[in-house]
């Protein structure tokens, strides 16, 4: 049996090691809540767990384009929550690699006993692949808070900067190149400077 | 401070299993981290308004500059407050542990940090009154679950009281009513006692003291800054509102947040007072001295919450009006609502102050007959109802809009149906978030109580995720885009906690959907709205 058939025959068991291990980074008197199915009640454990099935499915896809995007929204989506938490970057993204490990638990053997070490060498560097993605996602949801720091102090003093004749709107004057009105709705109501000037 | 400084070796060896809580929670000391706290406040705002213990200091240092008898100072305190609030002594006492709370605060939701559990946060502070006021605790210590008050004890109260926005919605889950926003108020008015405000809560109410309002705008500033607006409306709308100031003899003196005056996105809500007040031709009067409706005051104790609010009924008493219309705001509302009346209503004696009745509909506010202050959102509702505005909310079908309960409206004031109301009769497409996170059982923001400094961010990005989670969940189903709020903290704190975790949603007041939506006597022909963006159909206009 291929290492493939393996792993999807294995999904449940596996998948629940692999949240597990994520749960395991937290304090345990909160790993019983962050079990709970309610995900407006519980958005951090249900996403983790969604995430995990996700992501799961997706390293296990045939082709690796069509399952790269699919990569990125499931680790996006867990790494955004992690982020903002008390973790370490190498703490944020470690979980990754503890596939590895549960792949090894449950599959050790079998993978022996086939002769798969090609394909597990090859999984094991997908694996690899993702923990690379996730310091890559933390690196920019920690970039965006910083942002979000910079634009909070730029909107609270603009108005007084603009009524006091400080301010130097660019977007007033026709024909500068940097003066274009926003378009990105994520910023209507905020005076993105970085917006502005980029 | 421990922190999680990784070494080479450990890389091989990563322990998924924090070591916090395997002693249990009264052997682990607090870990203060970078981005959970506020700054420290600077000298000179307690000094203004004679707060005990002046100094330059900072969080992070080991050593806070505390008087020498601080413990005394905090069992005194302790003492006083059980003596005088009797809520506070019964929930020190009648907590059974049942941990109904336990999963509903947004902190601990977003943080999965246990000490955030609001049964577990007010523990902090139970175990000290269990050791030094209850005989079993000073008994049996520990066995009992009671602990000595010591230098790291006040350090984990004091980090916890500002992991909690007082919102109140783990009240409602409690068979008994526990309200730990009570016990977070008073935890914050004792260590204040020795000095440890945060410098957001402390500078506006030192500014909110000298000058009216938070940000410390003097008289002159306040009237540019609506004079300002004054043109950006007529741009807008072709015409020209004209507010009033300081005028004694209106019916009417209009008291909001000074926020909407200075920050975008409230700006537009503030505008969106001014033409509503203009198409009515209310006799109002906006005020330069009560020029600020949110109270920082109740943040820090309940004597300074008194001295702050006290402008308003001087200010009405001096400008001779007949009652008070408040705009949009969160605390504001839970201090006149539940304070103001019996704290300082004494202080309008002898004025015009009569029970609030609208000057257009007739409807006499009688709800409001306690304090003399009623609600925009009541006023507008009203109006709505008695058909007094000429509406047109296609102008507003740009917006698919959903409203989140701001947590004192909602929970301290039961102000649930107006604001919807009100935003159904000048929108199109309004959906509401699920039913376990509005109304009364509504997320806070992250960011209430004066935790929406600039230095806190990653706070309140876990305090504000299932707010957050909730928006992007009708984002996805309906497409919402916009989410509608009746607060000035919301507005200031939204925009960022949404361009993490939904940036396709903007914020917006009530009273900005409700003046893009209206018809005004003598207007030109619209193609954007307040915020200069183009109406639906207006999108190839020449002056878009």
């Amino acid at each position: 049996m291929s290492l493939k058939n393996l792993l999807l025959q294995k999904r449940s068991r596996i998948v629940k090691k692999w949240r597990d291990v994520i749960l395991q980074t937290y304090h345990e008197q909160s790993q019983g809540f962050l079990k709970k199915k309610d995900s407006f009640g519980n958005p951090v454990g249900c996403t983790i767990s969604e995430g995990i099935e996700s992501l799961y499915d997706a390293l296990l896809e045939d082709s690796e384009d069509s399952g790269s995007d699919k990569i990125s929204e499931a680790l996006d989506s867990i790494m955004k929550v992690r982020a903002i938490q008390d973790f370490s970057p190498s703490r944020a993204v470690g979980f990754v690699f503890g596939l590895k490990k549960v792949i090894r638990e449950e599959l050790g053997n079998e993978i022996l006993q086939n002769g798969s070490h090609e394909e597990w060498a090859a999984f094991d560097a997908r694996i690899d692949g993702l923990g690379l993605l996730g310091f890559d996602i933390y690196a920019n949801c920690r970039q965006k808070i910083s942002d979000i720091r910079v634009n909070e102090v730029r909107t609270r003093s603009y108005r007084l900067l603009q009524m006091a004749g400080l301010s130097y709107d660019l977007s007033e004057h026709e024909g500068d190149p940097n003066g274009e009105k926003k378009e990105d709705g994520a910023s209507n109501g905020q005076h993105n400077m970085e917006a502005r000037e980029h | 401070m421990a922190k999680d400084e990784i070494k080479q070796e450990d890389l091989l060896n990563i322990d998924h299993s924090p070591s916090l809580f395997k002693k249990g929670w009264m052997n682990t000391p607090v870990d203060i981290r970078p981005s959970m706290h506020c700054y420290a406040c600077e000298p000179a705002r307690l000094k203004v308004v004679d707060f005990p213990n002046p100094r330059v200091w900072s969080v992070m240092d080991e050593d806070w500059k505390l008087p020498k008898d601080w413990k005394e100072t905090v069992m005194d305190a302790f003492k006083d407050r059980l003596d005088r609030f009797r809520t506070f002594k019964l929930f020190m006492d009648i907590c059974v542990r049942c941990g109904a709370c336990a999963d509903k605060c947004q902190f601990f939701i977003g943080s999965a940090d246990p000490k955030n559990m609001p049964v577990l946060r007010a523990e902090l502070i139970r175990s000290v009154y269990r050791r030094n006021f209850t005989a079993a605790g000073k008994l049996f210590g520990k066995l009992a679950g009671a602990r000595d008050l010591d230098y790291g004890v006040l350090k984990e109260w004091w980090y916890y009281l500002y992991q909690c926005s007082e919102c109140r919605r783990c009240s409602v889950f409690c068979p008994y009513g526990i309200d730990m926003a009570d016990i977070t108020i008073i935890g914050r008015e004792m260590t204040n006692l020795l000095g440890l405000n945060i410098d957001w809560i402390a500078a506006p109410v030192a500014f909110c003291y000298k000058t009216g309002n938070h940000l410390g705008i003097q008289p002159h500033a306040y009237k540019s800054m609506l004079e300002f607006f004054q043109d950006e409306i007529e741009e807008v709308t072709g015409v020209r509102v004209e507010p009033s100031f300081n005028r004694k003899g209106a019916e009417v003196l209009f008291i909001t947040p000074s926020g909407d005056v200075f920050a975008d996105p409230g700006t537009w809500t503030c505008m969106g007072y001014m033409i509503l007040f203009h198409q009515l031709g209310i006799d109002i009067t906006w005020s330069t001295y009560a020029s600020e409706g949110g109270n920082f005051g109740l943040f820090t104790s309940h004597d300074m919450m008194k001295r702050l609010n006290g402008k308003m009924y001087m200010e009405a008493k001096r400008l001779g009006v007949k009652w008070i219309l408040g705009g949009e705001c969160g605390h504001m509302w839970r201090v006149v609502n539940q304070y103001m009346g019996t704290m300082n209503l004494d202080l309008a004696e002898g004025s015009n102050l009569e029970n609030p009745v609208s000057p257009m509909t007739g409807t006499k506010f009688e709800n409001a007959n306690s304090t003399k202050m009623v609600h925009i959102t009541e006023f507008t509702a009203d109006l709505i109802k008695h058909g007094k505005l000429k509406l047109d909310p296609s102008r507003n079908d740009h917006r698919k809009v959903t409203f989140h309960d701001s947590c004192n409206p909602a929970r301290a004031m039961g102000l649930l149906e107006e604001p919807r109301y009100v935003i159904k009769n000048v929108c199109n497409h309004f959906y509401e978030m699920p039913p376990s996170t509005i109304r009364e059982q509504t997320f806070c923001c992250g960011g209430g109580s004066g935790l929406n400094a600039g230095e806190d961010v990653e706070l309140r990005m876990r305090g504000g995720l299932p707010r957050a989670n909730a928006v992007k969940y009708v984002h996805e189903k309906y497409g919402v885009n916009m989410l509608a709020n009746v607060c000035a903290i919301d507005r200031a704190v939204f925009p960022g906690l949404m361009e993490y975790w939904v940036p396709e949603v903007d914020v917006t007041g009530v009273h900005e959907l409700v003046a893009n939506a209206m018809v005004l006597d003598g207007e030109k022909e619209k193609t954007v709205d307040l915020r200069n963006e183009p109406l639906p159909g207006m999108e190839d206009a020449e002056d878009v």
